[in-house]
């Protein structure tokens, strides 16, 4: 265990951003968000980000080929390069359990390579929460705020941030920066984990009964009645897929540059119904098995496939953001039994 | 250099392009060397694409048992189909694949009688097993095959199935059109309808492929003369952007349809939310 003073964190980020580019969670006009430290920056100290962490190995939009178009013929530019190292400075407990997700989707056989690049680069600093909020629900999924994964866990007590390193890219980290660090005990870190137990004790949706979809109920839960009432006032926005961490579902499009053609992907959402039509059908007709899907898939599409991981880590930014007030903690309240 | 990505395609050339209904057409592709761009086994898709206009997932129609070049019978219903439709050949396209998990040729099918029952563009699918079916004849029991469209003149692969599959021994093939033409002198009336009268043996596997309309009652038609669901195959049709299981559009329950089918058979289907 290691700790430095809160004041020589500005020390700790310059020595950071010196090799690396550090990321690091900072308050903006509209709330904290993840952005490329810059010299005076500070750790905000909100709970979570308006935007998941996703955006750095999956971005919003990104580049994936470009095609040089000649008469009939066709050249394919492999425009794919080498990511630089960074580091993430001040991931949530629930953020980092998202990469895991997003990994089981994008390294699994045939693995994506712009992922890939960019995961293989990274060296995560996570933060324990010491003020979860109501919105928050990650210990309904097995997550614990109080100690996080990531290659290194670090917590603020009192005027000093602790860290200990959970992986040889963690202790690289610690080493690399060891003049700015001195030792620690782990009692007051022990301690700050009881503390944060007891808060997350407290909030109103920390056990959801998610235990009730299972996968073999999947056509059970799919016929829910209940769908019918809790879909009625989804206005499709998408909102809840773009602020979720763990939402991965993308479009592929073109654009000509007039220079060639460049392809790309971007976020996409099954909340829209652009997103199933074809040229001559369309499987998912209205918002009802729009938002179906949603859910489904991320309480009982994706555990089937992955030994019981869900597809959600209980962040709460989708029942903070959504504008008609309905999340995944009702659908589960609703269709998991509890009323 | 870094590792292959699935996501980037090849280069392909369409070197024929052979005109079969009024609406839909079939495009030999292979390498810019002249080569067959990879190797499939029957009921596997490919992405094609002009870049600029978009790229979408085409079942492979040629058999794996064709060396040479790989084939797509393609109906113009959309802006990438229509672009297509609008080429000559020479044009190089990108094509990227095999994606999914084909028919059981190897398995299931292995020493079965066959019934192929296919509507429309539903034939570009089923066309690849039959040809394959027909190479390695022993392997195979007998072989049916119910194919109808709306008129004479809609029907794919009409040449091949007059001069080829017609004059082979055990292969029977029972042609339907939706209206009475002039120059028809087969049957007239709807696939489903024209299956049930034909009362095929209970033993065979079925395959269909068609509109959805025609795969349901033809599904209802073989039921009632007593075939169950586990005899009877289908390939699902979704919109897919990747192919591989990631860009999560064909998402149908717990399956993939770009990677878990589009072959299914339809005891499987049940398991599965009706949203196909």
């Amino acid at each position: 265990m290691k700790k430095i003073a809160l004041q020589n964190l500005p020390k700790l980020f310059s020595a950071i951003s010196e090799s690396k580019a550090l990321y690091l969670p900072v308050d903006t006009e509209s709330g904290a968000e993840f952005r490329l430290y810059r010299e005076g920056d500070t750790l905000s100290e909100a709970c979570n980000t308006n935007r998941s962490a996703k955006d750095f190995f999956f971005p919003q939009v990104e580049d994936m080929a470009e095609f040089k178009v000649e008469g009939k013929k066709i050249e394919v530019l492999d425009i794919r390069r080498e990511s630089e190292e960074f580091v993430i400075f001040g991931a949530r407990a629930c953020d980092v359990k998202s990469f895991e997700i997003l990994d089981s989707v994008f390294l699994a056989d045939p693995v994506d390579t712009y992922y890939k690049n960019r995961r293989e680069h990274v060296t995560v600093i996570s933060l324990a929460c010491n003020f979860p909020e109501e919105t928050c629900f990650c210990s309904t999924f097995g997550i614990d705020a109080a100690s996080p994964a990531g290659d290194v866990a670090a917590w603020i007590i009192d005027e000093e941030l602790y860290m200990t390193a959970l992986t040889e890219k963690g202790e690289a980290f610690l080493s690399a920066h060891a003049a700015l660090l001195s030792d620690a005990d782990e009692s007051k870190v022990d301690k700050k984990k009881e503390e944060i137990a007891e808060i997350c004790h407290r909030l109103p949706l920390q056990n959801l009964p998610v235990e009730h979809f299972k996968a073999e109920k999947l056509m059970e839960h799919f016929n829910d009645p209940k769908w019918a009432e809790l879909s009625q006032s989804c206005i499709g926005c998408g909102t809840c897929t773009f602020v979720c961490p763990t939402c991965q579902c993308f479009d592929i499009r073109d654009f000509d540059t007039g220079n060639g053609i460049q392809r790309y992907r971007c976020w996409d959402s099954c909340m829209y119904s652009d997103f199933t039509q074809m040229a001559a059908a369309q499987p998912r007709l209205t918002q009802l098995e729009r938002f179906r899907q949603r859910f489904m898939h991320k309480l009982v599409y994706h555990p089937a496939n992955h030994e019981g991981t869900y597809g959600c880590v209980g962040c709460g930014r989708c029942l903070a953001k959504c504008p008609i007030s309905m999340n995944i903690a009702k659908v589960i309240k609703e269709i998991g039994g509890e009323k | 250099m870094m590792q292959k990505e699935a996501l980037l395609p090849e280069i392909g050339v369409i070197t024929d392009i052979r005109i079969d209904t009024p609406d839909v057409k079939t495009f030999r592709v292979v390498t810019p060397d002249g080569k067959k761009p990879f190797l499939h086994v029957p009921g596997q898709c490919a992405m094609l694409s002009i870049p600029g206009v978009g790229e979408a997932l085409f079942s492979i129609t040629s058999s794996p048992t064709n060396t040479e070049f790989l084939e797509f019978s393609i109906k113009k219903c959309g802006c990438v189909t229509s672009f297509l439709h609008s080429i000559e050949p020479g044009q190089y396209v990108t094509i990227r694949g095999p994606y999914g998990n084909g028919f059981p040729v190897e398995s299931a099918f292995l020493g079965k009688d066959l019934l192929f029952v296919a509507g429309g563009i539903g034939l570009a699918p089923l066309r690849s097993v039959i040809n394959y079916c027909r190479h390695y004849r022993d392997k195979y029991g007998k072989i049916d095959i119910v194919y109808g469209s709306r008129s004479m003149q809609d029907l794919v692969d009409y040449r091949e199935i007059i001069d080829e599959w017609c004059k082979e021994e055990g292969i029977n093939v029972h042609l339907t059109i939706d209206r009475e033409q002039p120059e028809w002198s087969g049957h007239v009336g709807f696939v489903p309808n024209f299956v049930k009268e034909l009362g095929f043996d209970t033993g065979k596997t079925a395959v269909l492929c068609g509109p959805p309309i025609m795969i349901k009652f033809t599904l209802a038609g073989l039921q009632e003369i007593g075939f169950q669901k586990d005899q009877i195959y289908t390939t699902l049709e979704m919109r897919m952007k990747c192919g591989i299981g990631k860009c999560g559009r064909c998402n149908l329950g717990d399956k993939f349809i770009c990677k878990d089918g589009p072959v299914f058979r339809f005891d499987q289907l049940e398991e599965l939310p009706d949203e196909y």
